[in-house]
């Protein structure tokens, strides 16, 4: 039985089509998950993709926090259920507190999309768990907004915990510690910056986000 | 009075925390001597926020405030925000 | 009534008479500002319109040609492409953010008004020098402004180009193209018709941006006197709204909800009410008090010609207004039923439905009856060349390349060119291409669009007409590099004061030559967009004719060759030695006196083209670079600095050689086992081909002229624009 994923969409989201697709080409099924419902039946995981939910105003995921979709997506993660943060959806996850730290604007006060390099820093999260640590993934990011910073306590604590779960190989956007995504303590909330569903096609540039699906697919 | 309700005039300066990397200000300090002004330090950017709220009093006006910024306005994680409230009537006045 | 308004608002004594004309009366103020903005220059192309018939504009694949909103095409499966290409320079000189962004907005909105998702952009940019500190301030602000828009309003910009001369100074060109996807018979055109039916406004409150901005901004150029005063007419790009506002336009298509629609632009709601009245037949009825507004006190023509963004109108029966509120209320977008389709011609606008007649002007009369000017033409003095014969043309052959190089990825890494997963070739290389999908359910239809953005306003300066169907040459050239065939052209003219005879002439000529290459290549033109006016301290800039192509790929499964270089590879030119140095970068860089262009010859190009393309498609090319500016010297750098592989190469005997410029000219990498294939098939054609060398080493060598360290090619290249241009600005 192929998994269900559910894909989040708040008002300025555009990469839901994406992320559905990317999961579809790997056997799962995906579905649409409307901000203002707070509907998770039958669904086996969570994406919160990327794209300007509520345009970025104030910050970005400031507003998606509030919707009902995020409190169900809330329980829903308190439960164990695996849930994926992709750029846009990883500001959501730390502005609604299910991740820490935050993400700032980048150090070169440009927006930046392209590929980067990062390394899987941990197989033990619902995103990489058939990944190998060490692997090296050509993924693109593509973000003003995805310098990822916290305290310093929060950051011995993630350390330790081993819950970085990317880093990037040439840190492009001045995130501390080289952070490219991390993930919670129960391990079933995973937020990164880059976008593997951009990376799911050969024709496109790269297959190295195949990995991180499968895992995330299996996950259940 | 019971149940009267006044409005206050409420302007949210939003900055970001001590110690937390600040590349918008660090790009104006830096850019300063070359125009010719050599003598500014401790640039930081914010944002500021203003509305315009119902309370009954001041005190509570405050309280709504407060939580409204630490809620909503400002991210705990990076920002912080100093609040200033001013009766309407005494706004409208200066 | 004051005689003097109608100046006032940019309306010649004969246009107000002929105002007077048309209405039996003398027009109020209202009807004059209606009028005034419909007749600018800019909305009525009055000074261009004579000549642009002149263009071929239909094929059995055109399903919509120049007149709509954007230029629609069949390609196959049961999907058709709009496309369109717009400027937006006036703004951009002023307020370079806002200016761009809201360029972008605009063409977006002739594209989804059409029926079809918008699922590319492209940016054809053109800047003062990157020595003028205000161009370069322009310049940060129009590419933060495109990334900032286009980013956030989910459409990938997958491609473009840029250029940096001092005849843009003060007056910068920014040309934005928007290519859509749509089931064919989503086709939505911008009329109204049904007596009954319904006008609604949909999107964003009407304030007072560009007021004026039509006439005032685009019609007229810039004095010294600093353009503070101009600054309010400038608008303000939500692109939040604009998202979703495309969201529900789309579903209201796909509900087969509207008659018709229309995108808000140039002269706001008296454009959109008139046009879509006019291309009905019928007349209609517009209630401002309807209008839902941002700003309190506004008046009746503020509210008509106002430019606010991110509006359309939808022309709907009655029975669907319901179905249409709940769409809009799901996307959080505004809807107003404003206006009401009426018998006869006849455009009203009320203060309230049953209300005081503001205005009543014959609808289509605002369009219909613009004027058609012949302007005078006058070819400017020829300007006697300095011989490169008599000329050392290079002192340091190598100095001189490595400050032609310039790699726009500073420009194009600002911009989500990945979203949508189409992207097959993005930004950086000869032409752009994306999978074809179907737009309804996503599938893949296993074939490719390919784009192409193209000026060369050095060339046209030169001879505007052997300079445009060089363009036109080129833009197809690109294509077959990357294995397409074209299909259509839009194009956005970029020239100087249409009251000057020599600007004229130069307009009426590039448009011939525009229409022979069309012609001859059998591409129609779909659309186009004309910018006059361009000109600064009466300074005018160099034509500028710049061209969309898109195209089709039948069967992409591998991704084309790019710039690619690999070890062992042989470098083949193909095409004739014919170049010149007249509108050359290297003659910009030295300041030569202008000299004849090298023309094209439809046949051979074609030829080459037609091998190009199956060379491509085949496989048997490892790595192809069109040459244009900067000639074959500049291609080989490029492709030394995109693949990081030095080359070892002969039989360039001098700069002309190196640095001359000729179309027809293709320069390939080739595995060594495809040479005699790739030889034969070109001698089977009839094109010349010389063997240049060979790819290896570490160097950068042209024998007897140079040879470099191949990591100074790199760092020239990539150290240009970032050197000039900082870290780039934080959106205003």
């Amino acid at each position: 039985m192929s998994a269900t994923v559910g894909v989040a969409v708040f008002p300025g989201t555009n990469c839901e089509l994406d992320s559905i697709h990317a999961v579809e080409s790997l056997g799962g099924n995906g579905k649409i998950l409307w901000h203002s419902s707070k509907n998770l039946a039958e669904v086996d995981a969570v994406i919160i993709p990327g794209g300007f939910a509520h345009g970025d105003y104030l910050r970005p995921g400031a507003i998606a926090r509030f919707s009902p979709l995020m409190s169900a997506i809330s329980d829903f993660a308190n439960n164990g259920g695996p849930v994926l943060g992709i750029c846009n959806g990883f500001q959501v996850l730390t502005e609604s507190g299910l991740l820490p730290g935050a993400l700032q604007k980048n150090k070169g006060l440009k927006f930046l999309c392209k590929t980067v390099e990062v390394c899987v820093v941990t197989e033990n999260s619902t995103l990489t768990r058939n990944a190998v640590k060490g692997a090296k993934l050509s993924l693109p990011i593509n973000h003003f907004e995805g310098n990822f910073t916290c305290s310093n306590e929060t950051l011995d604590t993630l350390l330790e915990q081993d819950r970085v779960v990317l880093r990037y190989c040439d840190n492009p956007n001045g995130s501390m510690n080289d952070i490219a995504g991390i993930c919670n303590e129960a391990r079933n909330v995973v937020g990164i910056m880059p976008h593997p569903e951009r990376a799911c096609d050969s024709l496109l540039g790269s297959e190295d986000g195949k990995i991180l699906f499968d895992s995330l697919l299996g996950s259940n | 009075m019971l149940g009267v309700s006044l409005l206050f005039s409420v302007f949210v300066d939003v900055c970001l925390r001590k110690g937390i990397a600040d590349p918008a200000g660090s790009t104006i300090e830096r850019s300063l001597p070359t125009l010719g002004f050599s003598n500014v330090r401790d640039v930081s950017v914010g944002k500021t926020i203003r509305f315009v709220i119902d309370a009954e009093n001041e005190k509570e006006a405050h309280e709504k405030v407060e939580t409204i910024c630490s809620t909503f306005l400002t991210n705990p994680v990076i920002e912080e925000a100093e609040i200033t409230i001013e009766n309407l009537e005494q706004a409208e006045r200066n | 009534m004051d005689d003097s308004l109608h100046r006032a608002l940019g309306l010649t004594d004969e246009e107000a008479k002929k105002i007077g004309d048309i209405l039996g009366r003398k027009p109020n103020p209202l009807e004059l500002a209606m009028y005034s903005v419909m007749w600018s220059e800019h909305c009525s192309y009055k000074s261009s319109r004579l000549h642009l018939s002149r263009l071929p504009t239909s094929a059995p694949w055109v399903l919509v040609g120049p007149g709509e909103n954007a230029g629609v095409i069949d390609v196959g499966d049961g999907i058709a492409v709009a496309i369109r290409i717009e400027s937006h320079n006036h703004p951009s000189a002023i307020e370079p953010y806002q200016g761009a962004a809201t360029g972008v907005g605009g063409i977006l909105r002739d594209i989804f008004t059409m029926g079809a998702r918008p699922i590319a952009l492209m940016d054809s940019l053109r800047f003062g020098p990157l020595t003028d500190a205000r161009s370069c301030w322009v310049a940060e602000g129009v590419v933060s402004g495109i990334s900032g828009y286009g980013n956030a309003v989910g459409v990938p910009t997958v491609g473009g180009e840029i250029d940096f001369d001092p005849t843009f100074q003060g007056n910068p060109l920014v040309n934005v193209l928007c290519l859509g996807t749509l089931p064919r018979d989503r086709l939505v055109l911008g009329q109204a018709s049904g007596i009954g039916n319904l006008a609604v406004l949909l999107g964003a409150a009407t304030g007072r941006d560009g007021i004026g901005g039509v006439s005032v901004l685009a019609s007229a150029g810039f004095s010294d006197q600093g353009d503070i005063e101009k600054r309010p007419s400038v608008q303000v790009g939500d692109p939040f709204e604009e998202k979703r506002l495309i969201e529900a336009c789309l579903e209201i298509f796909d509900s087969n909800l509207v008659v018709g629609i229309q995108d808000l632009g140039g002269a706001g709601l008296t454009c959109a009410t008139s046009e879509t009245a006019s291309r009905g037949g019928v007349g209609m009825d517009v209630d401002l008090s309807a209008v839902p507004q941002r700003e309190l006190g506004m008046e009746a023509h503020e509210i008509m010609i106002s430019e606010s963004q991110e509006r359309m109108l939808a022309i709907i029966e009655p029975s669907n207004l319901d179905r249409l509120f709940e769409i809009c209320n799901k996307w959080e977008v505004n809807a107003n039923v404003i206006g009401r389709v009426t018998k006869g011609n006849k455009l009203r606008i009320l203060d309230h439905f049953e209300g005081n007649v503001l205005a009543e002007i014959p609808a289509s009369s605002l369009h219909d009856d613009a004027p058609i000017y012949d302007r005078p033409k006058k070819k400017p003095e020829s300007k006697k060349s300095a011989l490169y014969e008599n000329v050392k043309v290079s002192d340091d052959l190598t100095s001189d390349l490595l400050s032609l190089l310039s790699d726009p990825s500073w420009v194009y890494n600002q911009y989500d060119h990945q979203l949508f997963l189409n992207t097959v070739v993005g930004p950086g290389y000869e032409a752009s291409v994306l999978k074809l999908r179907d737009p309804v359910n996503g599938f893949e239809t296993n074939n490719g669009l390919a784009i192409s953005t193209d000026g060369n306003h050095r060339w046209c300066a030169v001879n505007p007409r052997v300079g445009t169907k060089l363009v036109v040459a080129e833009g197809l050239m690109n294509l077959a590099c990357v294995g397409a065939y074209p299909l259509a052209l839009v194009n956005c003219l970029n020239f100087g004061n249409p009251e000057n005879p020599e600007v004229m002439w130069q307009l009426s000529e590039s448009i011939d030559g525009m229409a022979e290459a069309c012609e001859a290549f059998g591409i129609p033109v779909v659309g186009g967009n004309v910018s006059l006016y361009n000109e600064s301290s009466g300074v005018n800039i160099s034509p500028t004719p710049v061209i969309g192509m898109v195209g089709k790929i039948d069967g992409l499964y591998r991704r084309p060759p790019g710039f690619e270089l690999s070890e062992g590879n042989r470098l083949v030119l193909l095409g004739p030695n014919d170049v010149g140095l007249g509108g050359s970068l290297l003659g910009a860089l030295h300041g030569f006196e202008t000299e004849e262009l090298i023309d094209v010859n439809f046949q051979t190009h074609q030829v080459l083209a037609d091998l190009v393309r199956s060379l491509v498609s085949d496989g048997t090319i490892d790595g192809i670079h069109d040459l244009s500016a900067g000639g074959l010297g500049v291609a080989l750098a490029e492709m030394v600095a995109k693949s990081k592989c030095g080359v070892s190469v002969a039989r360039i005997p001098d700069a002309l050689a190196f640095f001359g410029e000729g179309p027809s000219r293709v320069l390939v990498s080739v595995h060594p086992e495809s040479v005699n294939d790739l030889l034969s098939r070109a001698e089977g054609a009839n094109i010349p081909t010389t063997r240049l060398g060979l790819v290896g080493g570490d160097r950068f060598t042209v024998k007897g002229l140079i040879d470099v360290p191949k990591e100074t090619v790199d760092s020239a290249f990539v150290t240009h624009i970032p050197n000039a241009l900082g870290a780039g600005t934080v959106s205003s």
